[in-house]
């Protein structure tokens, strides 16, 4: 039983030297495991921020709040202890990383999350297992980290990682964009059953409501300008759905 | 043997005396063509001539040995001439005053010839330990009509050397010369590549440069006919106080040839100086050429220099493609973050994205145990800058 809380986060980006600007400006939520909440906002609302913050990616700077996991504060580790504390970010852009394959990656990954290298030939059949799940290729671990793989490999391969590192809090920053409905279905099972145990807690980033068809929210909150303007149980998309954002553009614009 | 040419080639164009190519494609076979460089000149203002310990003004006189090994396996023929063979001096002019010394002092030469249609299954390779002292040297590799091969020139060892290699690749034909110079860290090495790459054949360089207190090194490729291709690929780690420098010169003299040139070095420590200049020439007349060439730095610490000069001249309209990318800098950031967030630690993040920077390159070594060979080495020197 993990309790993943955000209290209070407000957090700039970082944009030139002497530049950056406000994007979160209070976020409160509270995610326990087994519960899956989905995040859903408008365009420039603020919600890749959320999580790229909570990773702590280079280009922002949080400048109040604390994110605790089980009581501990992760914003006083550096990235690499967040992700070993047990927080995964499946990211919306996938970084490329030429030369390095995805198999001494992902090796270095788990072994380092894992706390020991996992004997070599049982990984490669954990590996091969869970690439045929998601339905990769397994020519791809050979290939350089997201070195030209498409838009919708990139999002496999991230439930991928998902699926091998186990987390205990699962951000996925709109793994849904840019797939199709069959990509959708495959990357969707994937999510399923990383959390079919119940031990995950799962913060679902997305702009359509497309996604909670195939993974089911616990929790709907409506992101706005940089704060959770609202939230509501699964019946919250719906209304979404039909009403679209436009009510909470509209407040304090 | 032509006669000697260093001023600069013109081109005649029809529009008075300019333009005519700045670049290299000229020079001389008599070291008594050049003055002596004080490091003012175009061509010497970012090689360190203090460094290059007389190659330059004459006071280094021969007298080193090298300890010559070939393993050639068969359709090879390895030879041992002396200064009067009409195979030497075939590939192009020596382009500055340490080649032509080379070329008007040395006093043997090794010739490696592989046989018309001959594919080869295993490289040739040539390793070639320098034993102290200052030599100049000559090599040929003449890859016969659709032959294939691949050479690796395998150079350790310390002294103070200079020379050119002169290759053929005939009508059809490949080859894959692998270069690679792991002096002692005291060495001095200047040399030139001069490759002429004939009708539909493929003539590709890899070139891997990690020792020597000073290496400067000028591979150039000129074309005997269409469909000709080169692929330039060099790597250099460049440590304290070493100076690499790469000057290569693509000369697409004849219609629908293709060039491609990516070098790629890592820099660490105080005066660690890493110098690439990329030219590339598109002759007059000419059509159909495709050209891109890229150089790439990572700068691992403060205190090291870079200097990267793409020259791109253009004689004609009618160009496929003609492109050029240069960028020196840190590790990416981007890229830390992104196996950091997998749990890696950062040294472990930092030596992954540095072995990835240099693998890109490796991968293209067409045999797995040259791979391996070459990334032990490259393995051992990053290990001397963690």
């Amino acid at each position: 039983m993990t309790k993943f809380e955000i209290r209070g986060l407000r957090a700039d980006v970082l944009i030139g030297e002497n530049e950056r600007q406000e994007i979160l400006k209070g976020v409160d939520l509270t995610i326990n495991s087994g519960e899956t909440h989905a995040i859903m906002g408008p365009n420039g609302s603020g919600k890749s921020t959320l999580a790229y913050a909570i990773a702590g990616h280079p280009r922002y700077e949080i400048t109040e709040g604390e994110v605790l996991i089980d009581g501990e504060n992760i914003l006083d580790m550096s990235v690499d202890e967040r992700a070993r504390a047990g927080v995964f970010l499946a990211m919306q852009y996938p970084v490329e990383v030429p030369g390095v394959s995805m198999s001494n990656f992902l090796r270095s990954s788990v072994t380092a999350v894992r706390g020991e290298a996992p004997k070599l030939r049982q990984f490669s059949k954990e590996l091969q297992g869970a690439m045929k799940d998601l339905s990769i290729d397994s020519a791809f671990a050979a290939r350089g980290v997201n070195e030209g793989f498409s838009g919708g490999e990139k999002k496999r391969h991230e439930i991928l990682q998902l699926e091998l590192l186990k987390p205990k809090v699962a951000i996925l920053d709109e793994t849904d964009s840019g797939l199709d409905v069959d990509a959708l279905k495959v990357v969707s099972e994937g999510v399923n059953r990383a959390k079919a145990d119940g031990e995950m807690g799962v913060m679902l980033i997305t702009h359509y409501t497309r996604i909670l068809n195939y993974v089911k929210p616990d929790f709907v909150h409506v992101f706005a300008q940089g704060r959770i303007a609202e939230s509501g149980g699964p019946e919250l998309a719906d209304v979404l759905e039909a009403d679209g954002y436009e009510r909470f553009v509209k407040v304090g614009a | 043997m032509t006669g000697p040419s260093i001023e600069p080639k013109a081109h005649s164009h029809g529009l008075g005396d300019i333009p005519f190519s700045k670049l290299a494609t000229h020079g001389s076979f008599d070291v008594n063509d050049f003055p002596v460089p004080n490091g003012r000149e175009e061509e010497w203002r970012f090689t360190p001539v203090r460094r290059l310990k007389g190659l330059h003004d004459g006071t280094a006189v021969a007298g080193g040995a090298d300890k010559l090994d070939i393993d050639a396996p068969e359709g090879v023929t390895v030879e041992t001439v002396g200064r009067g063979d009409a195979r030497l001096g075939t590939a192009g002019f020596p382009a500055d005053r340490v080649i032509a010394q080379a070329y008007t002092s040395f006093e043997e030469a090794t010739i490696v010839t592989v046989a018309k249609g001959k594919a080869l299954e295993q490289p040739v390779v040539i390793n070639r330990e320098a034993q102290g002292g200052t030599r100049f040297d000559q090599y040929v590799i003449d890859v016969e009509p659709l032959a294939e091969a691949i050479v690796v020139l395998n150079q350790t060892g310390t002294g103070i050397r200079a020379g050119s290699v002169d290759i053929h690749v005939a009508e059809g034909a490949r080859l894959t010369l692998i270069s690679v110079q792991d002096w002692d860290r005291d060495a001095v090495d200047v040399s030139q590549h001069n490759a002429q790459v004939a009708k539909d054949a493929t003539f590709k360089s890899i070139v891997v440069t990690l020792g020597g207190d000073l290496v400067r090194l000028s591979p150039k490729v000129a074309y005997k006919g269409r469909g000709a291709n080169a692929e330039l690929h060099g790597l250099y780690f460049t440590g304290d106080g070493q100076h690499h420098e790469h000057r290569s010169l693509i000369d697409h003299n004849m219609s629908n040839t293709r060039s491609r040139v990516e070098y790629k070095g890592a820099l660490s420590g105080k005066g660690a100086h890493g110098v690439w200049i990329g030219d590339v020439i598109i002759g007059e007349g000419t059509t159909g050429t495709d050209s891109y060439e890229h150089n790439r730095n990572l700068q691992l610490t403060d205190e090291t220099r870079v200097d990267s000069v793409p020259n791109l001249e253009i004689f004609t309209g009618e160009v496929e493609g003609a492109g050029h990318a240069a960028a020196s800098g840190r590790l990416d950031d981007i890229h830390l973050f992104y196996l950091r967030s997998r749990g890696i630690p950062e040294d472990e993040a930092r030596r992954l994205v540095i072995r990835g920077y240099f693998l890109e390159l490796i991968n293209r070594i067409p045999v797995g145990e040259l791979r391996e060979g070459i990334m032990d080495k490259v393995e051992r020197k990053l290990a001397e800058h963690e």
